[in-house]
């Protein structure tokens, strides 16, 4: 009887086990395998030769990547970090509206079902030089006479692919901090109040620890896409010009797909699937912990 | 008098700021959007104008209407890329929830050793970023010759979707009481029958909240689709929007219009989920 219990869940499980591992796990196998070969898509026989750690060697020893992955790193953290506080400014300003909360919203959570491609695309047309409403409109307004190559000078693409991502991911922030915010029980906030506590101490000491574990499944949901970020630069800049935007994830498509070099552009994948696992885990723990305190002290 | 006063003034300019600032956000979350339609209602020559022109002289359907019917010159085979996206996407988030519901489910009801641990590595699999993982899928799915097939497609996106769809239904599920099917049990229902009449119907809203986001995500998907798609066999919508670019110019109008229809879906369908979406994902969150 026992046994019979213990198997039950698993057998509930079996089936998305076999398809992730069939479909995920296995080949991530395959493609560790194939970056220790010197394989290239135009030469099949070479899936064949084990030449050991070249291809990571190569990687980490060419500026390129560290430049790209460099630059990657910067992106997803003052990307998060922004998305964080607009997420929370939005929801603290809309738990405070007093009518139209509903519609608000759902206005809040359009960003986040735009495609990806759609928001590059979308932000290529509002930042194209030529024909692109904030040059438009800067012009229009006779704040500059020349059109500002948004997508061309190589901080100013970083900045509007910065706007871009956090446009489209402000919302996921935005909407769980907001459902923390309407979760909250009134009584502590009104003993603050009452116990003198100032708008910003009762926010910081009242309000702010309960909200962290929506902030942390924000970060946990977003944590588990970054490589999203991969549409929005393909369309917009796709890496170029002339390398000014490259990201670890435009790079590798370019090295598999590109040069057909499929060997290196494997080992450098790893390096980005395990930068995004390093957030990822990163995040539930600490989601975990901010839920025992929760836990502990409400 | 004059600190009441002071004071009421202070509440006016609060609610002001807080106006200004409700209305800066729903401005940005628009803008781009509206830009995006209304550009695609401009003929060409209107939007390429120097200076710009802001106040729209003349509004066609003209991109829509060459869009679908396709013909001419350059024309891109929207309808096949539609079909294509609703294929896959519909089929594949059936799978997924089929799968998650079993998975889910033995989440929210069982404990068993190395749940959480189990769990995490379940999420880890969503943490693969799409373009790393198109590398070896890309030479597996050549070896099996099932690259540019619907097929191919469909198995990607159920696994991109099977870890999500658990995390979510697993919370629809630890909202429905447990004693219920208990309950049912002792009434004289199966296990199975408890859970189909009891347990299902309660968190079918739930259910189906997820299946809309699992939609959404393969409708949206881009980075393995521009690897594993090559022809108008099994291309989606996201892939057929850089039809609209080549190497110079780019047909800023008939992308805002392919963009609109692709959007037009994934709106509709926010407005449904939008409530359940959130309890799902933070249930637990606060109880632990």
């Amino acid at each position: 009887m026992k046994s019979l219990r213990l198997s039950t869940p698993f057998l509930l499980l079996l089936p998305a086990i076999i398809v992730l591992a069939a479909t995920i796990a296995l080949p991530l196998l395959f493609s560790l395998y194939s970056s220790f070969t010197p394989y290239r898509l135009t030469r099949p026989e070479s899936l064949y030769v084990l030449i050991g750690f070249r291809n990571y060697m190569n990687a980490f020893t060419d500026p390129v990547f560290w430049v790209a992955f460099g630059r990657t790193v910067l992106l997803l953290t003052v990307a998060l970090n922004l998305e964080m506080l607009f997420g929370l400014g939005v929801a603290l300003l809309v738990e405070k509206a007093t009518r139209g909360q509903r519609f608000l919203r759902t206005l809040m959570m359009f960003p986040m079902m735009f495609s990806p491609i759609l928001v590059g695309f979308q932000f290529k047309f509002l930042f194209n030089d030529n024909v692109g409403l904030v040059n438009n409109a800067l012009q229009s307004l006779g704040i500059t006479e020349t059109a500002i190559p948004w997508l061309i000078d190589s901080s100013l693409a970083f900045i509007s692919i910065l706007i871009a991502e956090v446009w489209s991911s402000t919302p996921v922030f935005a909407i769980l901090l907001l459902a923390g915010l309407l979760a909250m029980p009134r009584e502590p906030i009104e003993a603050a109040k009452v116990d003198g506590c100032t708008p910003w101490q009762s926010f910081r000491f009242v309000t702010w620890p309960f909200i962290t574990p929506f902030a942390y499944i924000a970060m946990t949901i977003r944590s588990l896409d970054v490589g999203r970020a991969y549409d929005i630069v393909k369309i917009m800049t796709d890496g170029g010009p002339a390398r000014r935007t490259e990201l670890l994830w435009t790079l590798i498509a370019r090295t598999g797909y590109s040069d057909a070099r499929m060997g290196s552009a494997n080992a450098m994948a790893y390096a980005s699937i395990l930068l995004s696992i390093l957030f990822t885990v990163y995040f539930f723990r600490k989601l975990a912990a901010a839920r025992q305190q929760i836990a502990a002290e409400w | 008098m004059t600190r009441n006063q002071s004071s009421r003034r202070l509440r006016f300019f609060g609610r002001i700021a807080h106006a200004t600032g409700l209305f800066l956000v729903a401005l940005v979350i628009c803008l781009p959007g509206a830009w995006i339609i209304l550009n695609s209602l401009r003929p060409t020559v209107e939007i390429m104008a120097k200076p710009a022109i802001w106040i729209p002289k003349s509004l066609t359907l003209d991109a829509y209407t060459a869009m679908f019917s396709s013909v001419g010159h350059g024309g891109v085979p929207v309808w096949d890329y539609f079909r294509n996206s609703l294929i896959i996407s519909i089929t594949s988030t059936a799978i997924a929830i089929a799968i998650g519901i079993s998975g889910g489910f033995a989440f929210a009801r069982y404990r068993f050793r190395g749940k959480s641990a189990l769990f995490l590595g379940l999420m880890l699999t969503r943490t693969v970023p799409g373009i790393a993982l198109s590398l070896p899928l890309f030479i597996l799915f050549a070896r099996l010759d099932i690259i540019d097939t619907h097929f191919a497609l469909i198995v990607a996106y159920v696994a991109l979707n099977v870890p999500f769809t658990i995390w979510l239904i697993d919370g629809f599920f630890r909202q429905v009481p447990k004693d219920l099917a208990e309950a049912a049990q002792i009434d004289g229902c199966t296990r199975w029958q408890a859970f189909w009449q009891v347990e299902f119907p309660l968190a079918g809203p739930g259910v189906a909240s997820a299946a809309i986001f699992a939609f959404l995500t393969s409708w949206n998907e881009f980075a393995l689709a521009s690897q594993l798609t090559r022809s108008v066999n099994s291309k989606t919508l996201p892939v057929g929007l850089l039809d609209y670019t080549s190497e110079f110019t780019i047909d800023w109008r008939g992308m805002c219009a392919l963009a609109v229809v692709m959007i037009a879906p994934a709106l509709a369908l926010t407005f449904i989920i939008q409530k359940r979406l959130v309890s799902g994902l933070t249930f637990g969150a606060v109880k632990g």
